[in-house]
């Protein structure tokens, strides 16, 4: 098989040399970008209760969040969620592309299937309660599972897609040659070779559910308030510190998954 | 051992397949032997892929059939088995891929017992089998190895070995050779005709090159734009080719297109030696370069024939060199071949000649 390019920060591009007015502008897009993370992840340390205002170095707003029962339930209903969610997408959005691939030879289809993924939240978001509660469905955190499995299959569809695409067609047939059954040659063949793209949109789709507010707003009951929605809702009241400490907590849960994923990726890749 | 008189292994007959507007296959029809190296030969897009993956079961014929005799080489109980009516993993013949699809996620062994696996054997007798064929392929040091770890002969070897341990009734092999460079596949013919004599498998070889298929095969089928041209032993195709393009297709040859009589062959107004053929009209002449005899020109000379012709090059390869030579009124010059360094100069004014019986005449169907 030839070598193929490997995704990841495997090969280095070149760095260019010279023209050094140039990171200019790199500098302010990078500052543009991350200037607010920065300055919410500063303030979550402030120890005035005034959020605009630094007054000292402080870390008591991370326990006073561990102590509020509201945050802790919203945590614990996004995690569920969350997991949910990611369990199914995965099992699904593979299935999706794998038959994709296999039953089909139509762009259209292919690009249908991706739609979730791009269309509007809040289209998809009224689109899902209209069904929900034509079918009699009640709001809770599993409509809100449900609603997420519904646009997370389709970002594990679209990378299990791209890595069907590098795959060569014959491992399967070489399988079936072997003498295995199509579910065997499933689970022995196809799964494990499109494993690191299915780790990958496993991990995309985990992080996506745990901080989507809009289509949880719409589908949620109101007794069981996701994380966004808790946030949403203390945020109403003016943003505290706290909230700042919250929002710290969940960029570090993100990027730690987006590391491991591509981590994880890049391990299952060397094999 | 040749008991290939009487039933033949696999029986195709009138087989078609069509893509579209694409005809891959038309009116296929073949015998293969027991313990035979067959080889499919023809262009690339003759359809030689898509024969071979119908016998694997990966493609679905429009029409024809394709059965398989079981039972032993005895033809008393001997029976045939519908091939079409089984699925890929339920035939007895395993399939070797062009890219050789050995499964990445898997080592060295674990690729080629996965096949054993799948017939549910006790793990001892597989890992026996394993032990086994990686001595046969010479990889015992590379058992637990990735395929990406390996080079493309040994990725070759294990591609082979993970269909011999089957001990399928008959091996397809699709281009085996062609990933690999030039050194390492002229020892690979020598290892996969070894092979074929020390498992006593049925070999049926798809190949685009003609001296691969001309060396190691037991017999051939020469195939165009998906019909079988001639299936014959190596030696009754380079010299009783039944049509210009198998003579062409099948080593070095000069096409001379004339008329044939009852008394003998004329082109370009000359009689040129040949044969009684049974060919009446139209017709085309095929002489092998090592037939072709050069003559220094002297009008005096009667014998042999009487074409005449200007060296344009010569080419000496150590102990035979090729004379190419222009002849007015033909299209493509004349090759000669003789032992030794050549005999004439470049320029120099030669009488063609060869002798009669060399000569194959042919029916110059367009
Ligand atoms: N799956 C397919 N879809 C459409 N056309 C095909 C397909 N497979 C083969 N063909 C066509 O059938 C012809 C024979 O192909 P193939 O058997 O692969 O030839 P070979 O192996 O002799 O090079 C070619 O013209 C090829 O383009
Ligand atoms: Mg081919």
């Amino acid at each position: 098989m030839p070598d193929r390019t490997r995704t990841g920060t495997g090969t280095r591009r070149p760095v260019e040399r010279g023209l050094g007015w140039l990171r200019l502008p790199l500098i302010g897009a990078f500052g543009f970008l991350y200037l607010p993370i920065a300055v919410l992840v500063v303030m979550s340390f402030n120890a005035s209760s005034i959020p605009f205002v630094w007054t000292g170095f402080s870390l008591q707003w991370y326990p006073t969040l561990a102590s509020n029962p509201q945050v802790l339930q919203g945590l614990l209903n996004t995690l569920v969620v969350a997991v949910a969610a990611t369990v199914g997408a995965t099992i699904l959005g593979t299935l999706l592309a794998v038959g994709l691939a296999r039953y089909t030879r139509s762009v259209l289809l292919e690009a249908y299937s991706l739609a979730p993924a791009i269309i509007p939240d809040l289209v998809l978001a009224i689109g899902l309660l209209i069904l929900f509660t034509s079918i009699g469905l009640t709001l809770s955190l599993f409509s809100v599972v449900l609603a997420h499995i519904v646009f997370g299959m389709a970002f594990v569809a679209a990378v299990v897609t791209a890595r069907i695409g590098q795959t060569d067609p014959s491992l399967e047939e070489a399988s079936r040659d072997l003498g295995a059954t199509g579910p065997t040659t499933f689970l022995r063949i196809t799964v494990p070779s499109l494993a690191p793209a299915i780790i990958a949109g496993a991990l995309l789709v985990f992080t996506l559910s745990l901080d989507e507010f809009v289509i949880a707003f719409f589908t949620d009951g109101p007794r069981t308030p996701t994380l966004p929605i808790v946030i949403y809702s203390m945020v109403r009241f003016g943003v505290t510190p706290e909230i700042n400490a919250l929002g710290a907590l969940l960029l570090l849960v993100s990027f730690t998954v987006v590391l491991a994923a591509q981590r994880i990726t890049r391990l299952t890749d060397a094999l | 051992m040749t008991s290939m008189a009487a039933t033949p292994l696999i029986r195709i007959r009138g087989v078609g397949k069509r893509y579209g507007s694409v005809t891959a296959l038309a009116d296929v029809s073949l015998d293969i032997h027991h313990n035979e190296f067959f080889a499919l030969l023809g262009p690339s897009g003759c359809g030689k892929t898509t024969l071979l993956r119908a016998i694997a079961g990966f493609e679905d014929p429009d029409e024809g059939s394709i059965t398989l005799t079981t039972g032993d080489t005895q033809p008393a109980d001997a029976g045939e088995v519908d091939l079409l009516a089984l699925p890929p993993n339920r035939r007895p013949v395993n399939l070797m891929f062009q890219s050789y699809a050995l499964f990445p996620h898997m080592t060295v062994s674990a690729n080629i017992a996965y096949g054993l696996e799948r017939e549910g054997l006790a793990r001892s007798e597989i890992a026996r089998r394993v032990a086994d064929v990686l001595v046969t392929v010479d990889l015992q040091d590379k058992a637990s190895a990735r395929p990406r770890q390996l080079s493309g002969g040994q990725r070759q070897r294990v591609a082979l070995a993970r269909a011999i341990v089957k001990r399928p009734k008959v091996l397809l092999l699709d281009e085996p050779l062609s990933a690999l460079d030039r050194r390492v596949r002229a020892d690979m013919q020598v290892e996969l005709k070894r092979l074929q004599h020390e498992v006593g498998i049925t070999f049926v070889v798809v190949t685009h090159d003609q001296e691969e298929a001309m060396s190691m095969a037991d017999r051939i089928a020469v195939m165009e734009h998906g019909r079988i041209s001639q299936i014959a032993d190596p030696v009754t195709l380079y010299q009783r080719p039944v049509s210009a393009a198998v003579a062409d297709f099948i080593g070095m040859s000069t096409i001379i297109p004339g008329q044939a009589a009852v008394d003998g062959f004329t082109a370009l107004g000359e009689r040129l030696p040949a044969a009684p053929s049974g060919v009446i009209g139209p017709a085309l002449l095929v002489i092998r370069p090592e037939d072709v005899r050069l003559h220094a020109d002297d009008p005096t000379d009667a014998a042999m024939g009487s074409l005449s012709g200007t060296v344009l090059a010569t080419h000496f390869f150590g102990g035979t060199s090729t004379t190419t030579v222009t002849v007015a009124g033909l299209g493509r010059p004349v090759l000669a071949t003789q032992i030794g360094p050549p005999a004439h100069r470049i320029g120099a004014v030669v009488r063609v000649g060869w002798p009669a019986e060399r000569a194959i005449v042919l029916p110059d169907t367009p």
